[in-house]
């Protein structure tokens, strides 16, 4: 082979790039990578994966009751029904499970604690038969008192969902309290309290309400478990951490003789996530059926009504907030307190009420600042991660009361806002330090994008025109050693495929880490390819939650492209003898400052290495690896004041802006306006980002507009469908919808990126009851702010 | 009760197959044809994930029987991949990044392949009517209006 040939002339490049040169690949809307084959209906979903005529189906026994005792669990019926394979019961697995806490049983042992509750299973030849068989399951119950709500949970004579919670095991960072129906309490004491309100010329205290919602991801939960003969679990499943699946797998089944190395998940699309398909719901269920029918694998669908009773819902918050405002417009003193409804387990719903308990000051310089953010138990279904994680529901109560007060003193509320909001460097309420913020340029770009201060009339005199600005931050909330990982290889034509387990839950992650390889390595995004996870082959990353990838996962392929290009700048200094200082890649070629000449192409030796001139091989197959963890990260701090720590990585932070017209009589709203500006950062593909600014807002639209979830009183919900849950349609978008995108870089986020997907949901309810008022004078202190609400409330302003 | 012998053409190809008189058609499709883009997401004709073409025209395969579908036309986007407004539609979308997860895409595809083919100049109301049955959850649904207006006007 003669080595002249291998190196091609370099072709000049119009976009040429160099140490601390302009990007080319980050910072531009590319199309999806994943684009086509969504599109073209070749992209699979669990569901869709096919596994021959032995698959077996799965059908529940659940609980009729909120809370009871099981005295008797009868299967003999439903054994002997043609078809059912296999019946089983709680007995079979007695490891408690959690995330963060361990509080549950794969199937209820001896307790149930809300209705629909997983008691049994029947397995069975056909999806119907095991229905049936599940129908002819006999259970004794006899009631207990249950308690649904989280404040009256909170009284001494409360039944108590959790008599063992002693011996419950848990994150250090949690603080149960034995005895009572708290299972988590977050305090925070910053500054002088009784000072700040002393200082204070106004001194507000109100109580804001938020119920329970449902993340109506339109593909529902699937998983299919296999315990082959060799004794590996292998689990597909519709997930948004598949390796802490994993890990909860291993160890909730590990007396079956697994160890990690032993168990498989393999995640392939998923039709949605919003926070439903993080941590571990029904999955567990679908793993313990697979151990107890060896061989054969085993199918749980879950339907829609099990969608929206057992799998996480976002908790209900009832949030009492004293505040203490200077006539000068400074925040004094905040005394906030949240008291969670986090339902009958909360493994994962208590990072919840941690995380909103560690930021409930809002992106606010608040000096003097209480906060208690407590998690109760209760018998309604488990709640944990939703989009927002907490931010959704304390912001409601405290920007809601922002604008009051602010209104009260006679200070603009955006003016107020813009005094007050956080600058880099400032001390958080668990004392570490803010990091860099675009806020103050996020409250200027929205307040002149509503047209702020100008009042507007509408042309139709039974309705009025409302306008609102709100302030939003959030952080990831994730252990402080949560980290992600990658691998990159190279193939032989110079094209990549990069293995992540950060999933593509539709925010774009696969073409954003493709961006960030391509950036790296000169190779355009079309030619590489970013596979879903596969535990066995994709290196580990702990979930995708948070907001949290492009800034984690992100990272990890980074340093996986850079590690990759160190490989071959080695490679190509050993063998051509050029100083690796003036070597670079550019258009898939490694160049040379010093001779302008060289060019070698990638496709040349990537995978079969380099011919040197005595006619032996050197290099081989290009690959890189990387990690990330947070190593500046700690979650420990005083349980008494929260100081101490830095449990939070770092803040996204933005403003919201609305112009809302409400009809007078009826108090049907229509935006007609509303634009966000949020700081990612650096915006790696800015489609992506509007996709998620657009997609958010209209999500977080409808949770304050129509969406609710009912409960009878005796804790059965009334309203599991779209029908009666309703989630917005095309016919419910705001008129016009201005995404604006701040970048002020994330010191160390891959080209300064730090997440936004949660970010663009969370301002929606302050900004709707705030424009409500401003329209017609009214105040909605409970989510949902529907128009019978509104409509409601002007008749009684009428009748004042 | 009996087992109904049915026939029908599935995206252009004749299929015959024995099925319960129970057995729905998004069923039946997945479970029995192999045919993957009709989604489960409701199963009441909630959500529009399972939509297919019957003789032109979209219908909810979770709520049609299969025995409907004997002697009739079905087309799932596993078919109309070959439709010139499909085509043109996917185009658009794929530039626009319109889609997310993707799990709605199929059923908001053919909607909207539809409306296309019988009305090539939709107003932005026409629009809407046309994909109001299909429920994302992902896009709040504007940049699937967007592209779907773009390419009527032929952009």
């Amino acid at each position: 082979m003669d080595l002249q040939k291998l190196i091609t002339k370099p072709k000049k490049s119009a976009k040429s790039k160099k140490a601390g040169e302009e990007l080319t690949v980050v910072g531009q809307s590319v199309p999806r990578i994943d684009g086509w084959e969504k599109i073209k209906g070749a992209a699979r979903y669990t569901d869709d994966l096919e596994f021959g005529p032995g698959l077996l189906y799965a059908a529940l026994v659940e609980s009729p009751f909120a809370h009871a005792r099981i005295k008797s669990i009868d299967i003999s019926k439903a054994e002997k029904l043609h078809g059912v394979v296999k019946v089983v019961t709680g007995g079979n697995f007695t490891q408690k499970f959690g995330l963060y806490m361990n509080d549950r049983y794969v199937f209820a042992t001896d307790t149930v604690r809300f209705v629909g509750e997983q008691v049994a299973a029947v397995v069975a030849t056909d999806p119907k038969i095991a229905l049936r068989g599940a129908g002819l399951v006999k259970v004794e119950y006899e009631e207990l008192p249950a308690v649904m709500d989280a404040v009256k949970a909170l009284e001494k004579d409360s039944p108590l969902v959790h008599p063992d919670l002693k011996s419950y095991t848990h994150v250090p960072w949690f603080f149960p309290k034995p005895g009572t129906n708290i299972a988590h309490w977050r305090k925070i004491r910053k500054g002088d309290l009784a000072k700040g309100f002393k200082d204070a010329d106004l001194v507000m205290e109100d109580t804001y309400t938020v119920p329970r919602y449902a993340h109506c991801a339109i593909e529902p939960h699937s998983a299919i478990g296999l315990f082959d003969a060799s004794g590996r679990l292998t689990m597909w499943t519709s997930s948004q951490s598949p390796f802490t699946q994993r890990h909860v797998f291993a160890e909730t089944l590990k007396s079956f003789g697994l160890s990690h190395k032993d168990v498989r998940v393999i995640s392939t699309y998923i039709g949605g996530g919003f926070g439903g398909k993080a941590g571990v719901t029904m999955e567990i269920i679908a793993a313990a059926l697979a151990i107890a029918v060896p061989g054969r694998p085993v199918k749980l669908l879950w339907s829609r009504a099990q969608e929206f009773y057992n799998t996480y819902q976002r908790l209900g918050c009832t949030a009492k907030i004293k505040m203490g405002v200077s006539k000068a417009g400074k925040i004094t003193a905040l005394d906030f307190k949240l008291h969670w409804d986090s339902g009958a387990y909360v493994e994962y719903g208590a990072n919840v009420v941690n995380a909103a308990g560690l930021s409930a000051s809002g992106p606010y310089k608040v000096d003097n600042l209480s906060i208690d953010s407590m998690c109760t138990y209760t018998n309604l279904p488990p709640c944990g991660a939703y989009r927002g994680f907490g931010y959704s529901e304390f912001l409601f109560g405290l920007e809601s009361h922002i604008t009051r007060m602010a209104k009260e003193l006679g200070i603009d509320p955006v003016e107020f806002r813009m005094k007050n909001a956080i600058k880099e460097g400032d001390i958080l309420p668990y004392g570490a330090h803010m990091n860099p913020t675009g806020i103050r340029d996020a409250i200027e770009r929205v307040r002149k994008e509503i047209r702020w201060g100008v009042k507007e009339k509408s042309k139709d005199p039974k309705k009025a025109i409302g306008k609102a600005q709100v302030c939003f931050w959030k952080s990831p909330a994730m252990p402080p050693n949560a980290s992600s990982s990658a691998f990159l290889k190279f193939n032989e034509d110079g094209s990549i495929n990069i293995l992540v387990s950060g999933m593509e839950i539709g925010q774009g992650l696969l073409t954003v880490m493709a961006q960030i390889a391509s950036e790296v390595l000169s190779v355009p995004v079309s030619k590489i390819r970013v596979e879903t996870p596969d535990t066995d082959r994709n290196p580990y990353e702990w979930q995708t939650v948070g907001s949290h990838v492009t800034w984690g996962c992100g990272n990890a392929v980074k340093r996986a492209a850079l590690e990759a290009r160190e490989r071959i700048l080695d490679l190509v200094q050993r063998v051509h003898c050029l100083d690796k200082s003036t070597l670079y890649l550019e258009d898939q070629h490694v160049k040379c400052r010093t001779k302008p000449d060289f060019a070698l192409r990638f496709s040349d030796f990537v995978i079969n290495g380099i011919q040197a001139d005595d006619h032996t091989f050197k290099g081989g197959p290009i690959m890189g690896s990387g990690v990330f963890m947070p190593e500046f990260a700690s979650a420990i701090s005083d349980p008494e004041t929260g100081q101490g720590g830095h449990p939070n990585v770092h803040y996204t932070t933005g403003s919201a802006g609305i112009i809302l017209e409400v009809d007078r009589e009826t108090g049907k709203m229509k935006i007609k306006k509303v634009a966000l500006a949020v700081d990612c950062g650096k915006a790696i593909n800015p489609d992506l980002v509007r996709g998620q600014i657009v997609g958010g807002l209209l999500q977080g639209f409808a949770t304050v507009l129509y969406e609710d979830m009912r409960y009878n009183e005796k804790g059965r919900l009334l309203n599991p469908n779209f029908s009666d849950y309703k989630i917005p349609t095309v016919m419910d978008m705001p008129d016009q919808v201005v995404p604006i995108i701040i970048e002020v870089a994330q010191p160390d986020g891959p080209f300064g990126a730090r997440g936004v997907g949660e970010h663009t949901m969370i301002p929606c309810a302050p900004l709707i009851a705030n424009a409500v008022e401003d329209a017609l004078g009214v105040r909605i202190k409970s989510m949902p702010v529907t128009k019978e609400k509104v409509a409601l409330a002007v008749m009684a302003q009428g009748k004042r | 009760m009996k087992p109904h012998n049915i026939q029908f053409s599935l995206n252009g190809e004749k299929v015959a197959l024995s099925v319960e008189p129970s057995d729905v058609l998004l069923d039946v499709l997945r479970g029995r044809l192999g045919i993957k883009s009709p989604k489960v997401g409701c199963d009441r004709g909630d959500c529009g994930t399972c939509t297919v073409l019957m003789n032109g025209k979209t219908i909810r395969s979770c709520l049609a029987l299969a025995v409907e579908a004997d002697g009739a036309e079905i087309v799932t986007l596993e078919g109309a991949n070959s439709r010139k407004w499909t085509q043109k539609l996917q185009k658009t979308f794929h530039a626009k990044n319109a889609f997310q997860c993707g799990f709605c895409a199929p059923g908001v595809i053919l909607s909207a392949t539809e409306l296309l083919e019988k009305n090539p100049k939709p107003t932005s109301h026409d629009i809407k009517e046309a994909i109001a049955g299909n429920l994302c959850r992902c896009t709040g649904y504007e940049p699937i209006v967007e592209a779907i207006a773009e390419t009527a006007k032929g952009k």
